[in-house]
């Protein structure tokens, strides 16, 4: 969908780059492929990351066009809101799902592959079409600001004055939205807190091992998996010894320290 | 900002060179600072007081293998250092560094760009920088970097609330979101009468909106990922977090912008509470002071003695627990914020309008907000009891007992189905 609104975008667009001045026309002519192929990415991206991360691209796209239309409040707060917060949020999912897991091409319905694509085109067609008629031959003028006013005064008084009601009604709904999640997303925690005490008195309870378990090669006087380790008294550590290696001892003139040339006393 | 494309590109260069050499200061001031907090001397050998060390360093580090891991998706993985590094250097192109001057003939402010809503700007890139650190992890494949880009997701998005917040007080008090005209309106003094004497106190922000700048101050160290609050790169417990997988130039590129950003960082709050690039004494003490380029001695002395702080916080507290770190964004910052948001528009609301009804209504209100923020804060821990008799459990806390028998090992114990090596059965 995102691209079908970008198409209509572009052929809103087109019309202002006549309008605007020749520096917003060429960044138009480059962005507006950058947000197009973001779109696209989107769609065929086949891992969810990167798909989220074209579709950063696109609303940076975006962003950059509001700015360029003379609002730059309207940009850079839809720098912050979506690319900064919704989008890190959707990553904050997207990465936890396992770098590995890509969409399967295995087609479930037969022929939906095809029937995607042709409703899509048409949707794409229809949607274009009509917009590019409706905006056609008009003329973008700017808003005609009250003296001393500009773009963020008028955006607040358009969103506190004229538009206060709906404003309101759509923060109360995001708000229960957002403790409707809560609340599903609650698990009551079960039993009380369990303090420093209480997890002492678990980790010595008889049956358990109290300390950490010793390291490989701690105890031992060699690296090698083969040599036990020996606890203090000389005896060998069986928690040492690996099932499959079979253990070896060593004689005592292969223990003797070697003779060394010129250091033997 | 109207200067022809030529000036915009020496200011450009300008303010790259700059923050280059602001970060390489930073690194060698960073290590003498922390170094003499800790009684050792610091790096000392290179170049007069050691201050090549960091140079001498980026070179070393730009000599090394750059190691591209095997899982590692390759396109994030390269992009997300250009992403931090690129975020960083332009959201400084906003800082205004001192008043018009004139450069080579042509008069013009000491600050890159300067627009309507130009504080966003820094607020943007900050927001966008974070990609930076979340892709590096992801990229990666590797645990300690996902856990490392996670914290860093979570981290910031809660800290730039409350940043956002700290920095609305501001918009609420001067009415402007440019970077310049914020410290203009700082240079006016705030006029108060107390018991019949007429004192000017200085107008920045800092003093009237004393909340808002102890909290900015707080989300900033979050926001730039520094100690206490270095979660994301916790070497301690996540190797480097975010940075583990990284080598060579793609590695310095992080510190580059984490250096850039908490450089930045100070910038904004001393455009925005400490008032930007003006002199720090009354105008009748020196008027030259604020004209001309001797503004900039003012601005980069503010600006290291908020890094001085950054290092001082690093020399200083112990890491914070994760959901302590949490609880302290979401559950004191952020409703602190809110309260004073309320209590500030509150204030002036009852300020700007003369007649006594909203007056009083905003008052009353203002009354009413304090009271229910007193009740919502109110310590509700526990106090500590003593307990009542001794506790026997398993002769005595916190000590274990004398007679105390180490039970078997349970994973000696535990009989291992011996692994089938053989191939032949293949």
């Amino acid at each position: 969908m995102i691209d079908l609104a970008h198409a209509a975008q572009l052929a809103q667009g087109a019309d202002l780059a006549q309008s605007g001045s020749a520096g917003e026309a060429v960044f138009f002519w480059i962005l507006a492929p950058v947000a197009l192929a973001g779109a696209l990415g989107l769609v065929l991206a086949r891992q969810a990351i990167h798909a989220a991360l074209s579709l950063a691209l696109t609303m940076m796209c975006l962003a950059v066009f509001y700015i360029m239309q003379h609002a730059p409040f309207l940009g850079f707060v839809q720098i912050m809101v979506y690319t900064g917060a919704i989008m890190m949020l959707f990553l904050f999912v997207l990465m936890l799902f396992g770098r590995d897991s890509k969409d399967s091409m295995f087609e479930t319905l037969r022929g939906q592959r095809l029937l995607a694509v042709l409703l899509g085109v048409g949707m794409a067609a229809l949607l274009s079409s009509g917009l590019a008629r409706a905006v056609s031959g008009l003329v973008v003028v700017e808003p005609a600001a009250p003296a001393g006013q500009g773009n963020v005064e008028q955006i607040a008084e358009a969103l506190f004055s004229t538009y206060l009601f709906p404003f309101e009604i759509v923060s109360g709904v995001l708000t229960v939205a957002a403790v409707g999640a809560l609340m599903f997303a609650h698990v009551a925690k079960k039993g009380g807190h369990r303090g420093q005490k209480e997890h002492s008195r678990e980790r010595f309870a008889p049956g358990v091992y109290p300390g950490p378990r010793p390291g490989p090669g701690v105890f031992a006087t060699s690296d090698s998996t083969a040599t036990p380790a020996l606890r203090p008294d000389g005896s060998i550590e069986p928690a040492s010894l690996s099932e499959y290696v079979p253990p070896r001892q060593l004689t005592p003139a292969e223990a003797a320290p070697k003779h060394t040339e010129g250091r033997d006393s | 900002m109207n200067d022809p494309i030529w000036l915009m590109l020496v200011k450009g260069v300008l303010v790259f060179v700059i923050l280059i050499l602001l970060v390489i200061f930073t690194i060698w001031y960073e290590r003498r600072v922390v170094a003499i907090m800790q009684v050792r001397p610091g790096p000392n050998r290179n170049g007069p007081f050691g201050l090549l060390q960091s140079l001498a360093d980026a070179l070393k580090l730009a000599l090394k293998e750059d190691i591209m891991p095997r899982t590692a998706d390759k396109v994030v993985f390269i992009m997300a250092p250009m992403i931090a590094v690129m975020c960083a250097f332009t959201a400084f192109s906003v800082i205004p560094m001192g008043p018009e001057v004139s450069m080579f003939g042509v008069e013009t402010a000491l600050q890159l760009t300067d627009f309507e809503v130009s504080v966003l700007v820094i607020l943007a890139c900050s927001a966008l920088g974070v990609y930076g650190i979340v892709l590096a992890g992801w990229a990666s494949g590797s645990t300690y970097s996902l856990l490392g880009s996670l914290r860093a997701a979570a981290q910031v998005i809660s800290y730039e609330i409350a940043l956002g917040l700290a920095v609305l007080a501001v918009f609420f008090q001067s009415k402007l979101m440019s970077t310049g005209a914020i410290v203009d309106a700082q240079a006016e003094g705030l006029p108060l009468s107390i018991g019949g004497t007429e004192i000017t106190l200085p107008g920045w922000y800092f003093i009237v909106l004393a909340p808002s700048f102890v909290i900015f101050v707080i989300s900033m160290v979050g926001e730039t990922n520094r100690a206490p609050f270095d979660l994301p790169e916790a070497e301690s417990e996540l190797v480097a977090g975010f940075a583990t997988e990284y080598s060579s130039l793609k590695y310095a590129s992080f510190f580059l912008a984490e250096y850039v950003n908490m450089i930045t960082m100070s910038a904004l709050a001393v455009t925005l509470f400490l008032g930007g690039w003006a002199a720090p004494f009354p105008d009748s003490w020196w008027p030259a002071a604020n004209e001309g380029y001797l503004p900039l001695v003012w601005f980069f002395g503010k600006v290291l003695a908020f890094l001085f702080l950054f290092v001082w916080l690093r020399g200083t507290l112990p890491r914070l627990r994760y959901d302590q770190f949490m609880n302290l964004g979401w559950k004191v910052l952020v409703p602190v914020s809110l309260v004073w948001l309320m209590v500030l528009a509150a204030m002036n609301i009852g300020l700007d309008s003369g007649n006594e009804l909203p007056t009083r209504i905003a008052f009353a209100g203002g009354a009413a907000i304090a009271v229910m923020a007193l009740i919502f804060f109110w310590p509700s821990r526990k106090q500590y009891e003593e307990p009542a008799e001794p506790d026997a459990g398993l002769g005595g806390f916190p000590v274990p007992p004398m007679d105390l028998a180490v039970p078997p090992n349970p994973r000696s114990l535990k009989r291992l189905e011996p692994a089938n090596t053989s191939k032949e059965e293949e």
